[in-house]
């Protein structure tokens, strides 16, 4: 394992410098935030942060994103003697309040150029309008409400599909591919889970035979599991994360409920295979990323780090560092030369080729539609949106 | 209404299990109540801890579901003998940190109310970062099956597999229902026998009674607390494997939701009455389920307080009554 | 059963205070010889700590300041905590009744800024505090009618009903906007007067920061210290009120009611209404905050009202001292207060938390400020102890 690493690092590094060579020629004519910019290559106490719930009831899905930006920053630093990053922590614990304050420290720190977060929409909400005075640009690498893009917050950027990409290739991988007659749809009312359930019901129309709405937490499913039997639904779409989807599908399958089950990128994690053990066999999970036989290398990188697979959305913040680090390497180590370089950022990364667009929504977006098989989560199919 | 009235035996079923649940977590909630007049608000990790070692003990013998019946019976049996000693020790150990010296200084009951709270923050946000412990000490390579993602939920592998018994309309009631139903009636019974006819039991109805007037007649009222707390424990450690039998996962966190039911359930059923938890569990669960079926699922916690409060309103001590206090024949 | 939750606990903590008068610390010095001190002197002194209190976020002070969130942040926090403490006092300090669902009015009183201010209907923010306030003391009227009749514990359970129904209820309407919340609440309207300069400092050097200023009175986005001074100036008004109430023929009605209910109702005190009273008023000062909340905010979600936050605020007012309004003023700084400071532990701080309210429980169960009442029935009962003691040996 440690091997690899050594060996992985340099490569990375290389693979790094090309990229940034790229950067350069395409960034030649910027020039406006050049008066603070440092010389490339080189950088002197700069920091970008992690926004989001490390403790908390949300904190499983906040260490999986300061993982992925964790080990970002250490591959950059690992890489880059002469500019050293560090990676300040901003815990909200998923809460609106703390977010605020948290939110104002962070434009008041004047080392943190960058801000891979706000983890989920409500503090999003919160810490949005702060970050956007304070000019410090931020990726999201998990909120999904699509109206977060609409507030003229031009710090704004998100790194993966929203609700509203996501749930169209849901409902057509329900329609197209598995031609279910009937659908069941369940939403864990929160934020993330009833946008997606809601935009899919939507799409499918008539096929939907029946909804119900669970709340995160919850660990007795029966009611909802009497629902789908009483529906006779052949197909079961679930919007939430990952820790109820786990439970759901597993009561569903103890209950002889054998109904295909549909969710989104909030399960795609291990934590779900888990917690659902064998039930989980044939699951279909849609999300907004490239398989990851391309990310090999980050995965062995990611296990040996943390000691555990990447998990939902670790990947997705280790691409948004990474826009982070490489502006940082070319020089910008200022707000808003850093801006400047996320906006017009042009490269691949891991989970897909990123290109914001002027509201900060990544630019092309490609859904993938996984597949549970043997305890492992596989790449299925590209879905089409029609 | 019609759908309701469709899946009336699933739905009765389903419920009558959670409630079993319930009803057995609420005993340890009546029986510190009925005793001290407390709210033993860290019960729900005296659970939590329980459901643990029960995990814990499939992962260290390395269960298999699908195995040979008897060794499953065995297995199962190990856990709940783990799951009961845990719960049982961390109740004490509560007793011993959270309870004691209050109780000798008699400090009002709510200091002792936010003594339970400091101490249910710190036995959850332990087993949450149990990963941060382990790493500490530097023994992940050996506990890391038993770690796992300490956030998350840890999967419990039930080595009994379920399997329908018979059916009902057009339900089929399964081994693990009937288990359950049945294992929380008998722990119930065994616990209202223990109660009304040992020696222990006498000493905690006497302090619950008068706790001065028990003291002078004898009875060791430090004994009869340790004793009430033990109690209250094991019935949690049995509580939690029958949770892990039915729902399959535990997390670091999944006692706060369950003891705020659990004391809902004992009040409902009346406060301080031992066959009073376990009616008001099956009550509170049927009424959740028969609620989620009615308005939708995003409605059944809140049918369930809007019962309880029903129920308060018309008799104020809950359907059975205060019970552990009184004088009883 | 009769009520067993008397907060500040007539036969409290014998030994500790025993304890310390082995010890031969007064407590009482330090009062009276404040108490001594020229009339004019007190008035200035009294005058420099209003002032200090509201400099502090301008001042920024090291080692009181938070390394690692705003402090102007965490002093609103703070403030708005002391706010719900305050009337969280009055229900169960002052009138004895245990409500573990206290965020309910909390939440009532954002959400209705919120759905009049800025999602149903857009009202101006002078006409939303009054309403928020009123709409919350009628919910507690509401739900104190019918449950105020059921005694001790049992009030407890329902309460917390109740804050998880308010917070389900909102999670689950549509009109209440569900989980995505509320955005573009009305912040105080804002007046243009002056600035002031901030302080900064490098270890414990303070320079004037020219660059750095608060604009008075502006209620913006990222500086705080502005909704900090309206809640603190909400908090003196409260503690007025609060004085008069307590000193009040009403304040000894609830005294009355809470130490024996049975008592208070044969000397001709009528119970019920006073228990509503003390009630409604709880409500109205959570709802206050909560309105507050909302307007500082500017985005509210049903994720801002877990159950959790009514056991923090009950831990607030147990800990600081239920019954002395000093006490849980105190109370309510140390749980809003600690977790950000000490934001340092990273992961471990709830933990920490966890284990410095068991601590502060068991070594300070009658509260950091115990009311002067348990004082008082402290040193009674110790004179009794030692009146028997000297029979018995007679």
């Amino acid at each position: 394992m440690r091997f690899l690493v050594k060996t992985g690092a340099p490569l990375l590094a290389a693979a790094l410098a090309l990229t940034a060579c790229g950067g350069t020629t395409g960034g030649e004519d910027e020039g406006s935030g050049g008066g603070a910019a440092a010389e490339a290559g080189t950088c002197e106490d700069v920091a970008i942060g992690f926004f989001g719930a490390l403790t908390g009831a949300a904190a499983n899905l906040g260490i999986n994103i300061r993982n992925g930006v964790q080990l970002a920053v250490d591959q950059h630093n690992e890489a880059n003697a002469d500019c050293q990053v560090t990676l300040e922590e901003y815990d909200s614990a998923g809460d609106p309040n703390q977010a605020t304050g948290l939110a104002t420290q962070a434009i008041g720190d004047d080392t943190v150029l960058g801000v891979v977060g706000p983890a989920f929409s409500g503090e999003s909400n919160s810490a949005g309008p702060i970050f956007a005075e304070g000019g410090l640009p931020t990726i999201t690498a998990s909120a999904t409400n699509p109206a977060l893009a609409e507030n003229d917050w031009d710090t704004f950027h998100r790194i993966l599909g929203n609700d509203a990409s996501q749930g169209p290739a849901a409902s057509s991988y329900i329609s197209e591919v598995l031609q279910s007659a009937s659908v069941f749809v369940v939403d864990d009312a929160s934020e993330y889970g009833a946008g997606l359930a809601e935009i899919v019901a939507q799409d499918l129309g008539d096929v939907v035979v029946g909804t119900d709405t669970i709340q995160t937490g919850q660990t007795d499913f029966s009611a909802t599991i009497t629902a789908i039997r009483d529906s006779g639904a052949e197909a079961v779409f679930f919007g939430g994360y990952y820790a109820e989807a786990g439970l759901l599908v597993q009561q569903m399958r103890g209950a002889g409920v054998q109904a295909t089950f549909v969710v989104a990128d909030g399960v795609k994690d291990p934590g779900f295979i888990e917690a659902a053990g064998d039930a989980a066999e044939g699951t279909i999970i849609t999300c907004p990323c490239l398989p990851p036989e391309e990310q090999q290398e980050f995965f062995t990188a990611f296990e040996d780090a943390f000691g555990t697979a990447p998990a939902t959305y670790s990947a997705e913040a280790y691409d948004a560092a990474n826009v982070f680090l490489e502006g940082i390497l070319e020089g910008n180590t200022d707000r808003e030369s850093l801006l400047t370089w996320v906006n017009e950022y042009e490269g691949d990364g891991i989970t897909k080729p990123i290109k914001f667009d002027e509201t900060g929504e990544v630019a092309d977006i490609s859904v993938w539609a996984y597949k549970v098989e043997g305890g492992e989560i596989v790449a299925d199919q590209e879905v089409e949106v029609g | 209404m019609s759908f309701l009235l469709n899946n009336i035996v699933e739905l009765t079923v389903t419920g009558l299990v959670l409630g079993a649940v319930y009803g057995l977590v609420a005993l340890g909630y009546t029986l510190v109540y009925g005793v001290l007049q407390l709210i033993n608000f860290a019960h729900s990790e005296v659970w939590m801890y329980g459901s643990f070692a029960a995990v814990w003990v499939t992962v260290a013998l390395g269960v298999a579901p699908g195995g040979p019946v008897l060794t499953a019976i065995g297995v199962l049996l190990l856990a709940l003998l783990a799951a009961m000693t845990v719960s049982g020790g961390i109740a004490l150990l509560l007793e011993r940190v959270a309870y004691r010296r209050l109780l000798r200084l008699e400090a009002p009951k709510l200091v002792a109310l936010i003594s339970a709270i400091g101490a249910s923050f710190f036995l959850a946000e332990l087993m949450g970062l149990r990963d941060r412990v382990v790493d500490f000490f530097g023994l992940r390579d050996a506990l890391d099956p038993f770690v796992r993602s300490a956030r998350d939920n840890t999967r419990f592998l039930n080595p009994l597999e379920t399997q329908g018994l018979f059916s009902i309309g057009r339900y089929t009631v399964s081994n693990v229902d009937v288990i359950i139903i049945v294992g929380a009636i008998l722990m119930m019974v065994g616990l209202d026998q223990f109660i009304r006819r040992t020696r222990t039991g006498r000493g905690i109805r006497a302090v619950a009674q008068d706790s001065e007037a028990a003291a002078l007649m004898g009875v060791n009222r430090d004994r009869v607390i340790r004793a009430t707390f033990l109690v209250g424990g094991v019935m949690a450690g049995a509580a939690a494997l029958l949770y892990l039998m039915r729902f399959g996962v535990t997390r670091w966190d999944a006692g706060f939701l369950l003891g705020v039911k659990a004391f809902t359930a004992a009040v409902l059923g009346g406060i301080g009455n031992v066959r009073g938890a376990l009616l008001g569990g099956f009550v509170l669960g049927l009424a959740e389920n028969y609620g989620s079926a009615l308005v939708g699922s995003q409605w059944r916690d809140v049918v369930a307080f809007l019962l309880l409060v029903v129920i308060l309103l018309f008799r104020p001590t809950g359907l059975l009554g205060e019970s552990l206090g009184r004088a009883r024949a | 059963m009769t009520d067993k939750t008397t907060p500040a606990g007539a036969t409290a903590a014998r030994k500790p205070a025993a304890a310390q008068k082995r010890r031969g610390w007064d407590r009482g010095a330090l009062g009276r010889r404040l108490g001594a001190l020229p009339t004019p002197v007190k008035v200035l002194l009294m005058a420099l700590l209003v002032l200090l209190l509201y400099a502090l976020p301008l001042l920024d002070l090291p080692i009181l300041s938070t390394p690692d969130t705003d402090f102007g942040a965490v002093l609103f926090t703070v403030a708005s905590y002391v706010l719900v403490a305050l009337g969280l006092n009055v229900v169960l300090g002052y009138a004895g009744l245990l409500d573990l669902g206290y965020v309910g009015f909390y939440a009532v009183g954002a959400y209705t800024v919120a759905v009049l201010g800025s999602f149903q209907a857009q009202l101006s923010w002078w006409m939303l505090i009054p309403l928020a306030v009123i709409i919350t003391t009628i919910s507690g009227v509401l739900l104190g009618a019918p449950t105020l009749r059921v005694r001790g514990d049992y009030l407890a359970i329902v309460t917390l009903g109740f804050g998880e129904i308010i917070r389900l209820t909102a999670l689950n309407s549509a009109w209440l906007g569900e989980a995505r919340g509320i955005t573009k609440i009305p912040r105080p309207p804002s007046l243009e007067l002056f600035e002031i300069p901030n302080l900064s400092w490098d270890g414990f050097t303070a320079f004037v920061d020219l660059d750095n200023t608060t604009k008075f009175l502006v209620f913006g986005v990222a500086d705080q210290a502005p909704y900090y001074w309206l809640a603190l100036t909400l908090i003196f008004l409260v503690l007025g009120a609060d004085r008069m109430l307590r000193l009040s023929r009403i304040g000894r009605a609830w005294e009355a009611t809470r130490e024996d209910e049975d008592a208070a109702e044969l000397m001709g005190v009528p119970t019920f209404r006073f228990k509503l009273l003390a009630f409604a008023t709880g409500a109205f000062i959570g709802g206050l905050s909560g309105a507050l909340f909302a307007s500082r905010q500017g985005f509210i979600n049903p994720i801002s009202f877990p159950l959790l936050l009514s056991i923090l605020f009950l831990a607030a007012v147990v800990v600081g001292g239920a019954g002395n309004r000093w006490g849980v003023i105190l109370g309510a700084a140390v749980v809003a207060y600690l977790p950000e400071r000490f934001r340092g532990f990273e992961e471990w701080r709830l933990l920490v938390f966890g284990l410095a309210l068991l601590l502060l429980a068991n070594f300070r169960p009658q509260g950091l400020l115990p009311p002067r009442r348990t004082r008082r029935v402290q040193a009674v009962e110790e004179e009794l102890d030692a009146l028997e003691e000297g029979t018995a040996r007679a």
